[in-house]
């Protein structure tokens, strides 16, 4: 197999997380920069769906189906950058862990008129120690807040970046790439020398 | 994978019971036409979960030579032949149409037969490689 040391010879996938609550821009984001068509599904065999899925319809039904957000990025002959959204309600919680994964670091997008919809993520994101930042997206006629004040209401470290966005423009989600893929050499580095877990 | 003889003699014969149709049917119109149900793991033969971990959702799938030559049947024989240039768990999922589940348990078994490798995965990405990242990023 590979060895390490050796000059990477086969493509290597790297993955970005895009996050947050349903609606909040996740495909719109994806679909700004990606090279395909942004849509993957999942399913699982599961028995959590009973009661909150309303089966009646269909008896016997066993599986709940998702379609999750996908982009590809080819940023050279021989690295992929690979995005995915997680589910944006709570019900598919479940798929988080596998999507999250090795993830080189996450997005989680926000919309400020319902700014809890991502607390779930952020708590994710922190207690998993994964590199994020925070995407405050911008929609037309809503009012714009500070930078700061959404920092100070999702009560998040003052280190974790907080920019502006806009999901429909290319040009401002390859931004928040930038950022967050700098945040990562940041925090490894901050590592790397304190040897701290930050 | 044993135990697959419900599904006939022959790789390409479909038996008119079938409760899985050939891979190249249109399964339900991905857009709108979502009211016919397939039960997504019937093609796994059940399972949901892989054998093995390690496959994640971006990781490349590339088929060994062997694999091309190789019996397989249905969704097993066009991963293989989709890997032919690598291609990430996701990717094929895409275009085969499956649950992100449903590829992952088959091509752990690929892999187990040997007929897909795949590369280590990185623990931890190395550094010079997340500088790579940011400068090619920064260059989109």
């Amino acid at each position: 197999m590979s060895a390490r040391s050796e000059p990477v010879l086969s493509p290597v996938a790297v993955k970005i997380v895009i996050s947050g609550g349903f609606g909040v821009g996740k495909t719109t984001f994806v679909g700004a920069i990606s090279e395909i068509e942004p849509l993957v599904t999942e399913a699982e065999l599961t028995e959590r769906s009973v009661g909150i899925d309303d089966t009646t319809a269909v008896r016997g039904k066993t599986t709940t189906t998702v379609a999750l957000d996908f982009g590809r990025i080819t940023l050279d002959d021989e690295l992929l950058l690979y995005l995915f959204g997680t589910p944006g309600q709570d019900r598919f919680a479940f798929l988080w862990d596998d999507l999250v994964d090795g993830a080189l670091g996450a997005i989680v997008l926000l919309d400020t008129r319902r700014l809890e919809d991502c607390f779930a993520a952020v708590d994710y994101f922190e207690d998993h120690d994964i590199p994020f930042l925070v995407g405050v997206n911008a929609f037309d006629h809503t009012r714009r807040f500070a930078l700061d004040e959404v920092r100070d209401a999702l009560g998040i470290d003052p280190r974790v970046p907080v920019i502006e966005c806009d999901a429909r423009r290319r040009d401002s989600v390859k931004g928040v790439l930038m950022a967050l893929t700098e945040e990562v050499l940041t925090r490894r580095l901050a590592r790397a020398s304190a040897g701290s877990a930050w | 994978m044993r135990g697959n003889s419900r599904w006939g003699p022959d790789p390409r014969m479909i038996p008119p019971s079938s409760p899985v149709p050939p891979p190249e049917a249109p399964v339900a119109d991905a857009v709108g036409g979502d009211e016919v149900f397939l039960r997504p793991f019937m093609v796994t033969g059940g399972r949901t979960t892989p054998r093995h971990a390690g496959l994640r959702v971006e990781t490349l799938l590339h088929a060994t030579p062997d694999a091309l030559v190789a019996p397989l049947r249905f969704e097993a024989r066009r991963i293989v032949e989709l890997c032919r240039e690598p291609k990430a768990v996701a990717d094929v999922a895409v275009a085969l149409r499956q649950p992100l589940g449903v590829v992952r348990v088959l091509a752990d078994d690929l892999v187990d037969e040997g007929h897909l490798r795949i590369e280590d995965q990185l623990g931890e990405l190395p550094l010079a490689l997340i500088e790579r990242i940011v400068d090619r990023v920064s260059a989109l």
